[in-house]
């Protein structure tokens, strides 16, 4: 049984997040008074580096070495922002620690502003989440009346001011130069890097961007050392990682596992499995960015390598789990249909390619593919990979990629055969009578929006394919099971 | 609040606190409801009020309630954890309707547990 070991989630669910006495009984804002009075900056950025703690926004960057960059350059203003756009469907984890624990993330974001050697903090929050401003602000409140922030915190020199921001809720403003874009006042849209953030980020300062999640883990990371923490997880991902499972699981909520958790721990042991004796089929990682995986990747114990090696990815942790009633082509098509609505515009693969992506699977999924559709699919894939200006559009293929490589049977079937297998698309379905199975009670024919069942009572019924369009009434009405769908 | 000015400051004022928690846990039942955006969407909401007026209606005067954030149960939501005095905390998940009441009435009055019961199965890092 695998079990859950709670780091960046130690405290939701536990304090009252409303409270600043609440979060210091459990050990709050010690490893802020630790970094200030036992460590120098160059000491904290250190021990960040031998913890091993990357990135749980995406990318999975070492948050040391990029600390050690931004420490690098002389400036009078140096800024640390939080991440907390929180885009991808099916991902609230940064939601709930900022609702649950608000605290441990101011308390992480001055420790990352006394170990770079700025004094200036921004949280990046999207407006839909009232709950976590509303807990934010009145944690940044209590605390700086307390003296653990704001100026001379618990007495010392170190003084850091803290501000929010709020985002219109647009996924591509969680990408760290859109956000500076939008934290300026500009369009959300990414530039090219470099110069990275370190360098010149915010206001041309150097700034560090750090996701809530990855902040959360900080003050546990200071009080326990380096060593503690690299000790949990796998030779390349250290810690422990939170997702968020949702889709066809029987306990749908948040979960943290030390990484190198297998698949089938997260699904089975702690998410408790398919509900209603379904089979499982995929589980989406990665979200609109990342990729399927299938049966075969069960075992695989979750890290950001073995995640990319399978080509899927770590992402920010939704995890949407897929039962054998889950079309893969209709999967794919919602996350194009997100991508779609999500590109910023500013360059043309994506813009334009997002579109043809999802108009190809559109096509496909109402029977009109052509197994040409397929290739034309695939390689406009790869090159709008190869040519996006951001992360937005260079992993916007990814869930057609990844359903196109492991469900490639699935697809074929939709072009070829024009049947949906999974029985999802509903332009392919068919609608008939077991003939066996017919009393001719005639309810069918009564609820049939289009009339085109016919048949004499208590004789077998006829549906005519031609006229009917798909609509189910007939098979939800149907006592005797005689209608069937394929 | 008085202003914590020094290290010391900040772990004395820790100590008093834990000390505060130590001793309600020993003499008081806790209960602890989720209020996170998907509690509150539940009826977690509702869950606190009605289970503060069964309390009352019941005249105990040993408990002590505490919102907190997400207990990551969002499949049974609304989640109520309760810790009797000298016992491990315990999870109850759905609950919904006269559950509110019937936890007080119960688990509350006498430790007679009722079904919802939610396993835990983490270890958490405690600093
Ligand atoms: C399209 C896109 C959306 C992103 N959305 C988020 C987000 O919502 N939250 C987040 O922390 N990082 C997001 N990122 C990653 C950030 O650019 C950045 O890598 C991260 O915030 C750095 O923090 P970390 O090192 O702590 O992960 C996104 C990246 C891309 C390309
Ligand atoms: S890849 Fe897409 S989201 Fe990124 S800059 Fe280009 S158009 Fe905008
Ligand atoms: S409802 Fe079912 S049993 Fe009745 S006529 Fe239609 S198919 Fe036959
Ligand atoms: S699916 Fe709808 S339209 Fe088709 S036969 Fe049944 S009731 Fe009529
Ligand atoms: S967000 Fe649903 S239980 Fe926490």
């Amino acid at each position: 049984m695998a079990t859950q070991l709670r780091i960046a989630t130690r405290n939701s669910g536990f304090i009252d997040p409303e409270s600043v006495e609440s979060y210091i009984a459990v050990g709050g804002y010690q490893a802020l008074g630790k970094c200030l009075s036992e460590m120098k900056p160059a000491d904290v950025i250190e021990l960040m580096k031998n913890s091993g703690l990357r990135g749980r926004g995406g990318a999975g960057f070492p948050t040391g070495v990029k600390w050690g960059f931004a420490a690098k350059y002389d400036s009078d203003i140096k800024h640390v922002v939080c991440n907390a756009d929180e885009g991808d469907p099916g991902a609230f984890m940064d939601r709930a620690v900022l609702e649950g624990d608000p605290h441990s993330v101011l308390e992480a974001m001055a420790i990352g502003a006394y170990a770079i050697g700025g004094n200036k903090g921004t949280i990046y929050i999207r407006a839909e989440y009232p709950l976590a401003i509303a807990r934010l602000k009145m944690a940044i409140e209590q605390a700086k009346e307390m003296g653990v922030l704001g100026d001379n915190i618990m007495g010392t020199d170190f003084c850091f001011d803290l501000e929010l921001k709020y985002g219109a809720g647009a996924f591509v403003c969680g990408e760290e130069t859109a956000l500076i874009n939008s934290m300026e006042g500009n369009r959300g849209e990414p530039y090219t890097k470099p110069p990275f953030p370190a360098e010149a980020g915010y206001w041309n300062k150097p700034t560090i961007v750090n996701n809530v999640e990855t902040l959360a883990n900080i003050p546990a990371i200071i009080m326990k050392g380096a060593d503690w923490f690299n000790k949990i997880g796998t030779e390349t991902s250290k810690g422990t990682k939170v997702f968020c499972i949702c889709g066809k699981i029987a306990n749908v909520g948040l979960i943290e596992v030390p990484m190198g958790t297998t698949l089938k721990e997260v699904i089975y042991d702690i998410g408790g499995g398919i509900p209603g004796g379904k089979e499982f089929k995929a589980v989406q990682t990665g979200g609109p960015s990342g990729g399927a995986l299938t049966y075969k990747d069960l075992d695989a114990p979750i890290d950001y390598e073995n995640l990319v090696a399978r080509q899927s990815m770590m992402g920010s942790g939704g995890m949407i789990v897929m039962d054998e009633e889950d079309c893969m082509v209709s999967v794919a098509k919602f996350f194009l249909d997100f991508t779609m609505d999500e590109t910023c515009g500013k360059c043309t693969p994506c813009r334009i390619g997002s579109k043809r992506i999802y108009e190809l699977l559109d096509k496909i999924t109402i029977g009109q593919g052509t197994e040409a559709d397929l290739e034309k699919l695939r390689s406009l894939s790869v090159n709008i990979k190869d040519t996006a200006l951001c992360g937005l559009g260079q992993t916007m293929p990814n869930p057609v990629l990844s359903t196109m490589r492991v469900f490639e049977d699935e697809y074929r079937a939709h072009v070829i055969d024009k049947k949906c297998p999974a029985g999802v698309c509903a332009e392919l379905l068919e609608y008939t009578v077991v003939d066996q199975k017919c009393v001719g009670c005639t309810l069918c024919a009564k609820v049939c929006p289009v009339n085109c069942i016919s048949g004499k009572p208590k004789e077998v019924h006829v549906i005519d394919q031609a006229a009917c369009i798909k609509c189910g009434a007939c098979l939800d009405k149907c006592k005797f099971d005689a209608i069937i769908k394929q | 609040m008085a202003k914590i000015n020094s290290m010391a400051d900040l772990q004395k004022k820790a100590e008093e606190l834990k000390a505060a928690a130590v001793k309600t846990k020993s003499e008081k039942v806790l209960v602890n409801v989720s209020l996170a955006t998907c509690s509150i969407a539940s009826g977690g909401k509702e869950v606190l009020e009605a289970m503060k007026a069964e309390v009352a209606a019941q005249g105990l005067s040993n408990v002590e309630f505490q919102q907190v954030g997400c207990q990551t149960y969002c499949y049974a939501e609304p989640t109520v954890e309760i810790t009797l005095p000298g016992k491990e905390p315990v999870v109850f998940g759905y609950v919904k309707g006269d559950k509110a009441k019937e936890l007080v009435q119960k688990y509350i009055k006498s430790g007679e547990l009722v079904d919802g019961v939610i396993p835990a199965a983490y270890e958490r890092v405690v600093l």
